[in-house]
């Protein structure tokens, strides 16, 4: 139990291991911070079940092997699309294309801001340290450099899509700086083909400046194969506020980390996330909360919908530093499981080392309550449409925050077509 | 409030660092050379005049144990033990068999008289009308003598040394050794598997609600030595036992290592309450000594409807690193862990507590309160899980932690794994420091700050102190006192 365990690479650690060989002299940027980054990969491999962050998630075992890289391909015609969202820019297997902006935003292809030094790879991620993320630092070519002006207003929706014939692997990278001042809605999309086992791992860096607010919403629609690693790393100056939704419906195996530092007293931050899965599905939210300066407020809320022999993930943890007084942190994750093979496995945790603080962690886990279903069904429902309500009015909690109404009301839709896609 | 006003004079008459037990009696031992080898477990066993079956079974364990590495997930630090440089078995020398307390080393018997705990069972009965206490006690490795042995057995009760235990009961010892804690288990208990000197041994039969509780005492004496005692208790099916153990260790400049293994085996309809009040030397106020507390401890519902609740109260121990677990395996089967652990000066506390259902409609109940101050950290980590089979199972966690002082941590990290749909678990867990509109309510009162704390903290843990017999919670509500001295204003 306690022996030593040799590593031995996985096909998959061996392919990384020789695309970063050939990529590594054609990666934009510094090439130390690449090759730092790599080499940390190098030295644990995949992540495994022995690794206390993807304790839940194997990933050593759920990625034996490396798909190839994706190619370009044309947009496709059908995209999510956000009634009243207004600039959309798409994103093909990690390409991003040109398309009108709103006042105030510049976007620019991330391999000419590292070129030219605008900016740098994992600055968002303050102390945290993740295996996936340094392997997206050290690979990613493809992505976008945003900026938001100093004051500015602006919506953007980035569609990223997969569109391949056969597997391929995907690693994009955002950077995205918030000026002091600014205020952002950003929604992120993510599509792909059913049936192929595409492999995701895309990065979003977010820097909110003194007093900058962002909305962020997350859709993960992808394929029904494929393995959907995704990471936000956000910092927040002072006063700073920072709302990000994670809607999951999508992937074999996915997993959203979110790792957030607080660089400045007085930010607030609102973590949420609706997860509905089925079949076969895998899901893991992780989430790193780092309270680093005093005076920051957090709140998570996970809800996840458990169908068939499904599998959901929480992983929470709140770090309140030794000079972080006044913190105050709520966190909650509530499952509902709906098929009787379904599973799920909650890991909230404190870390705290100032005492002026209050945080506070609720975990729960349960099927539908019967009463409230033979309530409904006594006032003449049939047992679907009970269900159904009851799991709308469980997720929507989540989701009403959600300022942007075309977005919330899109959002919404989504829980009545899982519960319509039950095959009961 | 009578119980407040003396806490808190406790805490008055004592100066910063002063362990109550910190003090070594002077009695002749008979000590096993130091360093662990084949040889050590060899030599331990022939000195219990052990059966060949039992001098396998430990050296299987070694030869197991040397294969392994010592842990390194837990949230504590020191510095790496050196297993050769200690003392694996130590005896007070004494004639054989002592028959009743007045055959007792008249030493042994001050030593227990300034520890003022279990043995004085008349004195703490005076007046209450409650059982007698039956008591263990285990000095270093042996255990020294076991009090009101003949009123056990006349309702069938065994209560005795574990090494007497192999002696008269092996048939026993040989079916439950080692079925709850398996000899690979984890580093520390392959280890006390190898080489545990003694412990108690209880069995209670089919039907017997056991009419006293049972006690065992440990105390570390000599310099360098481990402890490894191992503690074993049946109950039959429809009986019923109430254990409490109480720990304490004088003081050394060094660390001493303390690695228990505790095995309870519930069958149908049978209840075991295990109490423990640990106040191991916690080490001084630099944080140099004091006991590292590395314990194994499990229950296994075997029996339908059996019961198994763990009650824990963590003063002491330089460092404590134990989840006393229950394995949930019989139908209808509970178990319960009610927690308190403080810490204080440069403690580390990495305690909690497995509750894994594997029966249909098993329930289980996790209290944890967690108390940090000085510059200690205080950790709570504790794993609820779910079988697939364990339909209906039940569970609720509740962990809060106080924190006084702002050089010291305390942490949350609970394991909550459903793997069935009607499994429904809850938990909840908060951290705060004393709020400021109590503190001020009380002090308005004219309680002066110290005591306003005390009765604070002592609210905080009631949920928990509430589980324990009587007397030892009267124990327990002191030693709080005493653990948290110095950490106000």
């Amino acid at each position: 139990m306690n022996a030593t365990i040799l590593p031995i690479r996985t096909p998959a650690e061996t392919a990384l291991a020789e695309r970063f060989a050939t990529e590594r002299a054609r990666l934009p940027g510094a090439a130390a911070v690449r090759a730092a980054a790599f080499a940390r990969f190098e030295k644990t491999g995949l992540p495994s079940r022995r690794v206390e962050s993807w304790h839940y998630t194997d990933l050593r075992s759920l990625m034996r092997e490396l798909a190839p890289a994706a190619g370009e391909a044309a947009v496709p015609a059908a995209l999510p699309e956000f009634e009243g969202l207004g600039h959309r820019l798409v994103l093909v297997n990690g390409r991003a294309g040109a398309g009108p902006l709103p006042a105030g935003v510049t976007v620019e292809p991330l391999a000419t801001a590292l070129a030219a030094g605008r900016v740098a790879l994992g600055a968002a991620m303050g102390a945290a340290e993740d295996t996936i993320v340094d392997l997206n630092t050290a690979l990613a070519r493809e992505g976008l450099a945003i900026r938001i002006a100093r004051g500015a207003e602006a919506a953007l929706h980035l569609a990223f899509v997969t569109v391949a014939e056969t597997a391929v692997s995907v690693a994009s990278r955002i950077v995205v700086e918030v000026e002091p001042g600014a205020a952002l809605t950003l929604v992120e999309t993510h599509t792909g083909p059913d049936g192929l086992a595409c492999q995701q791992n895309i990065v979003v860096e977010l820097a909110l400046g003194a007093g900058a607010r962002v909305e962020h919403v997350r859709v993960n629609e992808s394929g029904d194969a494929a393995l959907a690693l995704s990471t936000l790393a956000a910092t927040l100056a002072a006063g700073s506020a920072l709302a990000s939704l994670n809607v999951s419906t999508g992937g074999a195996v996915s997993r959203h980390q979110v790792f957030v530092t607080y660089a400045g007293e007085g930010a607030t931050l609102s973590l949420r996330g609706a997860t509905m899965i089925k079949g076969r599905q895998h899901c893991d939210n992780t989430l790193v909360v780092d309270h680093a300066v005093p005076h920051g407020e957090s709140r998570e809320l996970f809800r996840t919908v458990i169908d068939d022999e499904a599998q959901g993930v929480f992983q929470g943890k709140i770090i309140v530093r030794p000079d972080a007084q006044k913190t105050d942190g709520q966190m909650a994750s509530n499952a509902l499981l709906l098929g009787d093979e379904a599973g799920m496995a909650n890991k909230p945790e404190l870390e705290i080392f100032a005492d002026d603080v209050v945080c506070a962690h609720g975990a729960t886990c349960g099927a539908l309550d019967e009463n409230q279903l033979f309530y409904l069904m006594a006032r003449g429902l049939p047992k679907p449409e009970a269900e159904a309500l009851l799991v709308e009015a469980f997720v929507a909690e989540a989701l009403d925050q959600v300022r942007h109404e075309g977005i919330r009301a899109a959002l919404t839709a989504k829980i009545g077509a899982f519960m319509r896609g039950r095959a009961r | 409030m009578a119980a407040v006003k003396e806490t808190v004079e406790t805490v008055k008459t004592i100066d910063v660092d002063q362990y109550k037990y910190g003090f070594v009696t002077e009695i002749e031992t008979e000590l096993a050379p130091k360093g662990l080898s084949e040889d050590i477990v060899r030599f331990i066993s022939a000195k219990k005049g052990e059966p060949q079956w039992l001098l396998d079974w430990r050296l299987e364990a070694f030869r197991r144990w040397q294969t392994m590495t010592e842990p390194t997930w837990s949230r504590v630090h020191y510095p790496a033990i050196d297993f050769q440089d200690l003392h694996y078995y130590a005896a007070p020398k004494r004639t054989p068999g002592p028959k009743s307390l007045d055959e007792v080393d008249p030493e042994l018997l001050r030593t227990y008289e300034k520890l003022g705990i279990p043995l004085r069972e008349q004195e703490i009965l005076a007046g209450v009308e409650i059982s007698k206490v039956a008591v263990d006690a285990v000095f270093d490795s042996v255990s020294v003598v076991t009090t009101f042995k003949a009123e056990l057995a006349k309702v069938g009760v065994i209560f005795c040394a574990i090494s007497e235990a192999v002696r008269e009961h092996p048939d026993l010892v040989r079916k439950y050794l080692g079925t709850v804690v398996p000899t690979s288990d984890n580093f520390y208990a392959t280890l006390n598997s190898a080489v545990f000197s003694d412990g108690s041994f209880v069995y209670i039969p089919p039907g017997v609600k056991c009419p006293m509780e049972l006690s065992t005492y440990f105390r570390i004496n000599e310099q360098k030595t481990g402890q490894f005692e191992r503690t074993l208790i049946i109950a039959d099916k429809g009986a019923y036992v109430s254990y409490l153990e109480g720990c304490t260790a004088p003081k050394r400049d060094e660390n001493q290592l303390h690695a228990a293994v505790v095995e309870l085996v519930a069958l149908d309809d049978a209840e075991i309450k295990y109490s423990t009040v640990q106040n191991w030397y916690p080490g001084d106020s630099e944080g140099k000594g004091g006991i590292y507390n590395f314990v194994t401890k499990r229950g296994d519902c075997r029996g339908a409807r059996s019961k198994i609740s763990w009650t824990q109260v963590e003063t002491g121990s330089a460092i404590t690193w134990k989840y006393p677990s229950c394995i949930l395996r019989g139908e209808g089967s509970s178990g319960e862990f009610y927690s308190i652990a403080i810490s204080n000066g440069h403690q580390q506390v990495d305690s909690g507590t497995k509750m894994i259902h594997l029966g249909k409609n098993t329930t289980s109940k996790i209290l944890a309160k967690g108390i940090a101050a000085g510059r200690s950290d205080n950790t709570y980590r504790g794993q609820v899980s779910a079988h697939r089979k364990a339909t209906g199972a039940r569970n609720f966690t509740n962990c809060d932690s106080l924190l006084i002082g702002d050089k010291c941590g305390a942490h949350t990290i609970p394991y909550i794994e459903a793997k069935n749909a009607s499994a429904v678990f809850e938990h909840e867990a908060t951290t705060s420091k004393i709020a400021e509109d109590q503190l001020f309510y009380c002090m308005q009162r004219g309680l002066d700050e110290e005591e306003a704390v005390a009765l604070i903290v002592n609210g905080f843990v009631k949920d928990v102190l509430q589980q324990l017999p009587m007397e030892f919670a009267v124990e327990a509500q002191k030693l709080i006192a005493i653990s948290l001295e110095g950490s106000v204003g």
